[in-house]
């Protein structure tokens, strides 16, 4: 009995030796490689699920389940999301008490551009998100800032998103070693599990998308802030990526950080620039 | 014989523990590990939800005078905070069992 | 200020499909605010769709309806350019209406 036992353990690890030996990215200290990341990150999801088409993955949980994909197809000519997108065109419009607008602060006068966000601001040292750049432009104008995570903050950037519909996710990483650290600390953040339940957004995202959480289908991770702000039907609002980032936390039992943490705009610059090339599909609609 | 010293052991762990019930000195020992160790998770961001819920339940067991369930519950966040802690030291290498390569 | 009320309604043969989405908080008045106060229940109780005088839809709904609804019916016995007339009534006294062409 005791030899028996013996031999299957020591045969156990010998396997685990010799498969952490085959392994070829085992060893820690590997340089930073974000296009090889992305490759491998899209040729994961293009080859579990042959029949999506690229582009489709931005639809989250309508890519994984026909008749949800119906329904919301039929939806999308009166989205839920269309009087926070009114109310978004408006407000951007709108000019400050200063007579400025958010047009003197963007690029192009922030029509066409959310495809560029996150982008990492070597000035500053750190990743920026859209919600943080339009904050930034209401201070600088002596404007109060807005909650990061829901109303006006989600009509602003679900106007942003709808003038970039159809463009192709476009992050760019530049070469500097505290943006590649931006970049290698979202997806150790990915990755990692957190909270109570012991998740982490790749055990629902990479190894479950297109199955059920209860009654809810997973999206696949490959594409997922590319609907951006999202209305979703469990909010009975709108809400931008803090708010998904701040959710998802609370649901797996962990305390979430603070809507704009370093961590959460990391793993925002991570989601983004894997899922570079797919579509813009913002402001979207979800269960 | 054999089948009385289980039986035997087991009455002995029964009584162990009922011998004196907590009072607010116990419950102070016991809030102040589990608060150490909720802080230290805090620190490291890896803060759990259930943590934070059952440390406050043990305050307010002890405010109200229920120091068994006010130990009881520090006791419980004291090991809930442990195991943040643990979880959050270990994923710093296992988060890459789980990376797409 | 804009109407609360949006509708497309289109005309396939002898078949009008109308589809439309209201704007309103629809409370339940199950639900507290972050100060821990209830906030008093306030929906639409009767939506109504008329078409050439005649009701073609009347829904009488309560609490069960969600934020911001949205309709979706057929009817038969209109044609392109008729005038579709939409009004909704809630238990706060509040009301809209508005007018579409059916295209």
């Amino acid at each position: 009995m005791k030899a028996r036992s013996a031999l299957l353990l020591g045969s156990l690890s010998a396997t685990l030796v010799a498969f952490a030996l085959t392994s070829p990215r085992v060893i820690a200290a590997d340089k930073v490689d974000p296009v090889a990341d992305a490759k491998a990150f899209q040729n994961f999801y293009f080859q579990k699920f042959p029949d999506v088409k690229h582009e489709d993955f931005v639809n989250g949980p309508y890519s994984m389940n026909e008749d949800m994909k119906r329904q919301w197809q039929e939806k999308e000519e009166f989205p839920p999301y269309e009087f926070a997108l009114d109310a978004g065109k408006e407000m951007f419009a709108t000019p400050f008490k200063n007579g400025k607008t958010y047009a003197d602060c963007f690029p192009n006068g922030g029509i066409g551009i959310r495809q560029n966000y996150p982008y990492f601001d070597t000035k500053e040292g750190k990743v920026v998100t859209l919600e943080l750049a339009l904050n930034r432009c209401r201070e600088a104008n002596g404007e109060a800032p807005y909650s990061y995570v829901k109303d006006e903050m989600a009509s602003l950037t679900a106007y942003m998103a709808f003038t970039s519909r159809g463009k192709p996710m476009d992050i760019k990483i530049p070469d500097d070693p505290r943006a590649l650290a931006a970049f290698e600390n979202g997806k150790r953040y990915f990755y990692t599990r957190r909270g109570q339940m012991n998740f982490s957004c790749a055990s629902c995202h990479v190894q479950s998308p297109g199955e059920r959480i209860r009654a809810e289908i997973l999206a696949p991770a490959l594409g997922i802030l590319n609907a951006m702000p999202i209305y979703r039907s469990e909010w009975s609002g709108m809400g931008t990526t803090s708010r998904r980032f701040v959710t998802c936390n609370s649901q797996t039992r962990a305390v979430p950080l603070e809507p704009q943490a370093d961590e959460y705009r990391d793993v925002e610059y991570f989601l983004s620039y894997v899922a570079n090339g797919l579509p813009i599909s913002g402001p979207g609609a979800r269960p | 014989m054999k089948r009385s010293l289980p039986l035997a052991m087991l009455l002995a762990l029964s009584l162990a523990p009922a011998a004196r019930a907590a009072n607010e000195a116990d419950y102070k020992a016991a809030y102040a590990a589990a608060e150490a160790a909720s802080k230290e998770a805090a620190g490291m961001r890896n803060q759990w939800t259930v943590t934070v819920s059952t440390l406050a339940a043990a305050k307010k067991a002890a405010d109200g005078g229920d120091f068994d369930r006010a130990v009881a519950a520090a006791q419980e966040a004291e090991a809930l905070a442990k195991a943040s802690i643990f979880q959050a030291t270990s994923e710093k290498d296992a988060w890459k069992a789980m990376e797409i390569r | 200020m804009a109407s609360s009320i949006r509708v497309r309604a289109t005309s396939n043969g002898d078949i009008t499909e109308v589809q439309a989405l209201i704007q309103h908080p629809m409370d339940t008045g199950l639900v507290k605010d972050s100060k821990g106060e209830v906030i008093p229940a306030h929906f639409i109780q009767q939506l109504k769709f008329e078409c050439n005088g005649k009701d073609v839809f009347v829904a009488d709904w309560g609490t069960a309806v969600s934020k911001d609804p949205y309709v979706k019916f057929s009817f038969k016995g209109a044609k392109k350019g008729d005038d579709l007339k939409i009004s909704w009534t809630d238990n706060k006294g509040g009301s809209d209406t508005t007018t579409a062409k059916i295209a």
